[in-house]
């Protein structure tokens, strides 16, 4: 796996004026990897992207890819090649010089680049689709001849800006598998930009989550959903249960905070130990799924009254709001058995400590 | 229901109007162009002729000046659309805080006028060549040379707005996808840029070569020794004129209907080959490019009659002599004034006093180019025409009598009328 090229991203700083698009990112991106960057709207994931394929230079630090500095190194010279988050193929050419457009400018002649031209249009499933226009085709389809024209190029680093955005939801499952397929057969470096975190946890190998220019965490998608680093992580990533306090006990790696819904025990992050200490401010975080309604066994319990219920299919959602207000989400897997029952019917909720993550305060990321 | 039909009458009238005021000149004077007389009018019709083509085509001076009129248009449109590309692809380029500044720089040709352009060109190299000496035949007094230059300032600027307003259509990101692909900047430029500005390019070129050809303000003074087609016609004009500027008219005219229907095949080509896909059934891809092309446009059928009447006039024109109408004419006058002895029928014909003023009319009318008699008899005549109750019916008896077209008769008999009373 590691035969491909890596990226590596130090310290670098992007700036447009006084504004700070990119602060200190660390990136060590291994070759042939499926590296996704995951971040809010305006976070500065495109900006990333773009100093990598060269259309920008970092303010401070360097790029390198596959070893070589990449600093004075125009875009037309980097062994990248960038999908475009609006995709920009070219209009006035026909779906095959679309895709050998790179070899075009590198002077291939003609029945070459129509013979890998078909070559890609079989990998991208479009075979005899060449001779349309742009404008012909699909939104799906537009997206695959996107990344046909960008592995025509036979780059070491395929970077994608959102590629799936504009799909529709069914569309975007299908693609997904499909890009990942097509990493796995051409076995080059993906760096891959999503705002959806399911994207980004179903394809990759590792996540960058950002926030406001801020690297937040580097990890597999495993670690990053069941050990966040930051609060902003546990409640981008995945769907999450806050509750803010102070820490009143620390033991071994577990520590209990006291919440408006009464004393709650937690694992402690892994990031945040050793940094969190009695009388801190910390939150604890309870995916929806941890929260059981038997009420029994655990010392977490938590009284609440049921507001609405969502019946989504292999799952339910029920949502309540605690005595003091909060809003508690559970989610349990749907075995044809009884439900919590109408709005108002009141119960007590319970959580294992192991499946709680206590974290420093911070901020949430707001949905 | 009373108040819609009025309305439509309303918007119907007002139509006919427009389009009157519009293209009413436009009719007369091609009309003018077939009549063979020596002054540019439709009535009184004289004879049909295609002489005034031919005089046009012997007309030296006007052609000399035809001649510089596209050698300088070719000028201007190569220096304009280059000059304008450049500008346009500028103002996408500078700091954009600059652009305003920059645009309002560059449009400012448009906004002097033609007059300064010119004569500002003219003292501008008059004295650049005293500075370095040259002589008199040298390029700094050259009237060509400095035309195109001074056309050149302000057509630039129109050539600039069309480059603006497609490059502002244009998406950058198909720019840096071209360079992400390992092309170079000049490749970029080449395979996509240009590419795109193309049809921009074309309607620049016509822009530029229109708005050449017609200009008179700047040319006048920057032409120096030399002419061109407006600054020929405007030293006619002094002199009086005949109608064959009207056929230069009528060429223009046509060339523009040909160039219009052209440019609308194209432009239907080419949606049509974006739309290609939609077309089931290639093999007749002709037929529906037809069918598309003429149903959705009424003005193109109406300009493709006008086309093909054109076509026929021409070789209507190559069948047909206007010397057998003329001699036809004059027979018909002299016969006309035959008879003004021997003919009983007419009962004008004995008042042997009115015979001179008679002939003078009818040579005048028929022959000279003084346009005036023949308009001014006409409703004096009708006037006095109700006096004798009798003579509708003589006239009409020596229309039919005089040999030829019933209308020479028609402008003959009330000259027998108007003699009458007196
Ligand atoms: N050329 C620029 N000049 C000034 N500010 C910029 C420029 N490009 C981006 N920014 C700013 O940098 C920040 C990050 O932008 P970026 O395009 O990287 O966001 P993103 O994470 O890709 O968001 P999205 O998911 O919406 O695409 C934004 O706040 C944006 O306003
Ligand atoms: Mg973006």
């Amino acid at each position: 796996m590691s035969a491909g090229v890596g990226v590596d991203l130090k310290d670098v700083w992007i700036r447009f004026g006084e504004f700070v698009a990119v602060r200190e990112a660390n990136v060590a991106i291994e070759g042939g990897e499926f590296f996704s960057f995951l971040g809010p709207s305006g976070c500065g994931k495109t900006t990333i992207l773009r100093a990598v394929s060269g259309f920008l230079d970092p303010s401070e630090g360097t790029i390198s890819i596959g070893g070589a500095n990449m600093a004075g190194i125009g875009p037309n010279k980097r062994p990248t090649a960038l999908i475009f988050q609006n995709l920009a193929l070219f209009p006035l050419m026909t779906v095959w010089e679309n895709i050998a457009f790179a070899m075009e400018v590198q002077g291939a002649g003609k029945k070459e680049r129509r013979r890998r031209a078909d070559e890609l249009l079989e990998l991208i499933a479009l075979p005899g689709q060449g001779e349309k226009m742009v404008s012909e085709l699909s939104g799906g389809q537009r997206q695959r001849v996107a990344i046909a024209r960008a592995l025509c190029a036979q780059p070491d680093v395929l970077l994608l800006d959102e590629p799936l955005s504009a799909l529709d939801l069914k569309l975007r499952q299908h693609m997904r598998s499909e890009l990942r397929a097509i990493q796995r057969q051409v076995g080059i470096t993906f760096i891959y930009i999503t705002h959806d975190q399911g994207e980004a946890l179903t394809m990759s190998d590792h996540v960058a989550v950002m926030k406001a220019g801020v690297i937040e965490q580097i990890s597999d998608g495993q670690t990053i959903y069941d050990d966040p680093s930051t609060a902003f992580v546990a409640s981008f990533v995945g769907e999450n249960n806050a509750f803010a306090g102070k820490v009143s006990a620390i033991s071994k790696n577990q520590a209990t905070i006291d919440t408006s819904v009464g004393k709650l025990r937690g694992r402690i992050a892994t990031a945040a130990r050793g940094t969190i200490n009695k009388g801190d401010e910390a939150m604890i975080f309870v995916r929806p799924e941890a929260v059981s309604m038997s009420g029994t066994g655990t010392s977490n319990k938590i009284k609440a009254r049921v507001r609405t219920e969502e019946f989504e299919g292999a799952v339910y959602n029920v949502f309540l709001n605690t005595e003091s207000g909060e809003a508690v989400k559970l989610s349990a897997v749907n075995q044809g058995g009884a439900r919590a029952g109408s709005p108002g019917t009141e119960m007590t909720l319970s959580f294992n400590a192991a499946q709680a993550v206590v974290l420093p305060r911070g901020e949430l990321a707001s949905e | 229901m009373k108040s819609s039909t009025f309305l439509s009458i309303f918007v119907g009238g007002y139509l006919v109007i427009f389009f009157g005021y519009l293209f009413g000149p436009l009719i007369l004077m091609s009309i003018t162009a077939f009549n063979s007389s020596q002054f540019p009018r439709v009535a009184p019709w004289d004879c049909f002729t295609f002489e005034w083509f031919g005089e046009l085509a012997a007309d030296d001076k006007l052609l000399d000046g035809l001649g510089n009129s596209f050698i300088i248009a070719g000028g201007v449109v190569v220096i304009s659309v280059m000059i304008g590309l450049a500008g346009a692809l500028m103002l996408t380029q500078v700091w954009p805080r600059a652009r305003p500044w920059y645009y309002t720089i560059v449009i400012s040709p448009i906004l002097v006028p033609g007059v300064v352009l010119g004569i500002s060109t003219l003292l501008f190299w008059d004295r650049l060549g005293v500075m370095v000496d040259a002589s008199y035949d040298s390029v700094f007094y050259n009237g060509t040379f400095l035309t195109v230059l001074g056309q050149s300032t302000f057509i630039s600027a129109y050539c600039m707005l069309v480059f603006i307003s497609r490059l502002q259509r244009f998406d950058p990101a198909l720019e840096e996808a071209a360079l992400d692909l390992g092309a170079t900047h000049v490749q970029t430029f080449r395979k996509i840029m240009l590419p795109f500005l193309y049809p921009a390019i074309g309607s620049a070129a016509v822009l530029a070569f229109l708005a050449s050809f017609e200009n008179y303000n700047t040319t006048v003074f920057t032409i120096v020794a030399e002419s061109t087609l407006t600054t020929v016609l405007a030293n006619q004009v002094r002199y009086g004129i005949n109608p064959s500027i009207s056929a230069l008219a009528v060429i223009i005219v046509a060339l523009t209907i040909v160039g219009a229907i052209a440019h609308e095949a194209m432009r239907r080509r080419e949606e049509l080959k974006v739309r290609r896909g939609e077309l089931t059934d290639t093999s007749s891809a002709f037929g529906n490019f037809m069918q598309g092309w003429l149903s959705g446009n009424p003005a193109m059928i109406l300009l493709m009659l006008v086309f093909v009447a054109g076509l026929g006039t021409v070789w209507f024109s190559s069948q047909y002599s206007a010397g057998q109408c003329k001699l036809d004419l004059r027979e018909q006058k002299e016969l006309l004034q035959q008879r003004q002895g021997p003919d009983i029928f007419l009962p004008g014909s004995d008042a042997g006093s009115d015979t001179p003023a008679l002939e003078d009319g009818a040579t005048d009318g028929g022959l000279d180019n003084n346009s005036g008699f023949g308009g001014v008899f006409d409703p004096n005549n009708l006037e006095q025409a109700p006096t004798d109750a009798d003579t509708p019916s003589d006239g009409e008896g020596a229309g039919a009598e005089s040999p030829g077209s019933s209308t020479f008769g028609d402008v003959f008999a009330p000259d027998n009328l108007n003699e009458e009373p007196q």
